[in-house]
């Protein structure tokens, strides 16, 4: 019987490595086939894309990995929603945007790990401003809003979404992303984000202890 | 010594008089003069004045005639998003599709305005400084351009899976990225760093690198008619400085997460190094603790030449105070002269 303390993560993991779609696809199928159950599928490709966050963390893999590892992940819990008869959750309610900028890999890499992790969400796309992203998170009610950036004019601009969301009566919850915040550390709480989210898996986490009681 | 021999001497893999100091001032030159970034680029002479007032300011051992790294995206006719307090960076990515790619050509250097600022810039800094301090120019690699091009997301799968389109955008690149560098060097420039993000293991693992963008750069650099400086921008280096060093670079960019001993004792007498300080960290220093980070930078790095001290992703941000970019230049001159023992 298979088991989250069974499940073949690290052959997992060398598949999404080597963008072998085919031996990722046997693997969660040969899952599904013994017991159909979509917890373990989840347990599957987020512990496997766990390891392959750390390991870009400790500089052994690269960004283009993480993201080619998240993009199969996601592609492939899509085919397994129905199969398994659930559906996305889609509480707490959730969006990502990329603030002022076009470079969207990191917002692109959060958002697949997200719906590997059988998240559903609201993607406001990329190069927004400040107040359209007020906008959009005000108009759509959400709880967690996910920012991504690249530099540090844009990241020293969340300060400014987090006010302007208070003033307008939403207590979303934002966590931030991207190089500023990789190489300063402090920076994330210097804008008054929630938390840093410092790859995909991680703010799954965050979500996650946020759904169990403090949202 | 001048700031040219200095850093000449240093790149010999010698001990000039003191360690030469990049601070590589880009749009922090508007921050400078008072005057928004969008007009302070429109017009090469606040570029160039700018330029030689930060150099006497903070001791500067180049003059950066570095615009703005879109500025080669607006050549091929893409958009460029300007903000108040930051680099301006490429707008909506203008490749959208891959069958675009065979109809696009590179942009003429001479035809192309924003190109033309720069070598202005350029040509009016050389006429000033002449041999006594080294102008660097920049230039995108081949390589990594294609994020600004296309975004990051469709180039990976351009790289990865769609080898022909690949191979042709990485020669209508490659042809481009010869001719502007080699028009800067024309203009005036001493040598030109070579912006290469993608390269880093930070972002594609080196097997691919070495299939696909040391190719490029091998192609590209070998063009180049003057000395280049390959710059990772941040990203890690270590496990591919003996490659860059097989694309003929003279220097490299490393970041502030690469170790430095290991980096210092494979660059060896091979390449010589330029960083490697935290430019976002930069806007917390105060006096001290840019005093602390210079000094163990200088005990670790400096030893038998062969290092400049700068910024490790080769842009100072225009939120850095300027009393850290001071107090940088300052404790350079009193802890940075040779000879330097490590333990000092």
């Amino acid at each position: 019987m298979v088991t989250a303390l069974n499940l073949p993560i690290e052959d997992f993991e060398a598949a999404l490595l080597q963008i072998d779609r085919i031996r990722a696809t046997e693997i969660i199928e040969s899952i599904f086939a013994k017991n159909g159950n979509f917890e373990m599928l989840e347990h599957l490709t987020m512990g496997a894309l766990e390891r392959i966050g750390l390991g870009w963390e400790d500089g052994r893999l690269s960004l283009s990995q993480v993201y080619m590892s998240g993009v199969i992940c996601e592609d492939l819990i899509e085919q397994y929603v129905p199969k398994c008869q659930t559906s996305y959750k889609t509480k707490p309610k959730m969006a990502i945007a990329v603030l002022q900028d076009h470079h969207a890999l990191g917002k692109r890499i959060v958002y697949s790990v997200l719906r590997a992790g059988g998240y559903d969400l609201f993607d406001f796309g990329q190069g927004l401003s400040a107040d359209e992203i007020v906008e959009k998170t005000i108009n759509e009610d959400i709880e967690i809003l996910l920012i991504s950036t690249l530099m540090l004019p844009a990241a020293l601009k969340v300060k400014n979404v987090v006010e302007n969301l208070r003033k307008k009566g939403s207590s979303a919850k934002v966590i931030v992303g991207g190089a500023p915040f990789r190489l300063d550390e402090g920076l994330w709480q210097k804008v008054d984000a929630y938390a840093d989210g410092k790859n995909g898996t991680e703010v799954t986490k965050i979500i996650g202890r946020l759904t169990e009681g403090e949202l | 010594m001048n700031s040219m021999e200095r850093v000449m001497t240093a790149l010999s893999h010698k001990e000039p008089d003191r360690v030469p100091v990049f601070h590589l001032l880009s749009h922090y030159g508007a921050k400078e003069s008072g005057i928004p970034i969008r007009e302070y680029f429109s017009k090469p002479q606040y570029v160039a004045e700018s330029q030689l007032r930060m150099r006497e300011k903070y001791s500067n051992d180049c003059i950066y005639t570095f615009f703005y790294a879109a500025v080669e995206i607006e050549s091929f006719g893409g958009e460029v998003v300007f903000i108040q307090d930051g680099p301006p960076n490429s707008g909506e990515p203008f490749i959208k599709s891959l069958g675009q790619i065979k109809n696009i050509t590179p942009p003429k250097i001479n035809d192309s305005k924003p190109l033309q600022r720069v070598l202005e810039a350029t040509s009016i800094l050389k006429r000033s400084v002449g041999d006594e301090v080294p102008i660097i120019g920049t230039v995108m690699s081949p390589f990594s351009l294609p994020i600004m091009q296309m975004g990051f997301e469709k180039y990976l799968d351009l790289l990865y899976f769609r080898k022909d389109e690949f191979d042709l955008l990485m020669k209508i690149n490659e042809e481009f990225c010869v001719s502007w560098a080699n028009a800067q060097l024309e203009a005036g420039a001493t040598a030109i760093c070579y912006f290469d993000p993608l390269a880093s293991p930070t972002i594609i693992e080196r097997s691919k690198y070495l299939e696909t963008g040391h190719k490029t750069a091998q192609r590209t650099i070998s063009q180049i008619k003057g000395a280049t400086a390959t710059h990772l921008a941040s990203g890690i280096s270590l496990p591919v400085l003996d490659d860059i060093v097989a694309t003929g670079s003279a220097v490299i960019g490393f970041s502030g997460k690469d170790d430095i001993k290991a980096i210092k004792k494979l660059a060896s007498g091979k390449i010589s190094l330029l960083g490697n300080l935290n430019g976002i960290d930069m806007v917390n220093w105060d006096k001290k603790k840019t005093g602390k980070e210079v000094r163990k930078l200088i005990r670790e790095a400096a030893v038998g030449g062969g290092f400049i001290l700068s910024d490790n992703h080769g842009e100072i941000p225009w939120q850095v105070p300027e009393d850290v970019l001071l107090e940088i230049s300052e404790t350079v001159k009193e802890y940075g002269s040779y000879p330097i023992r490590a333990e000092d």
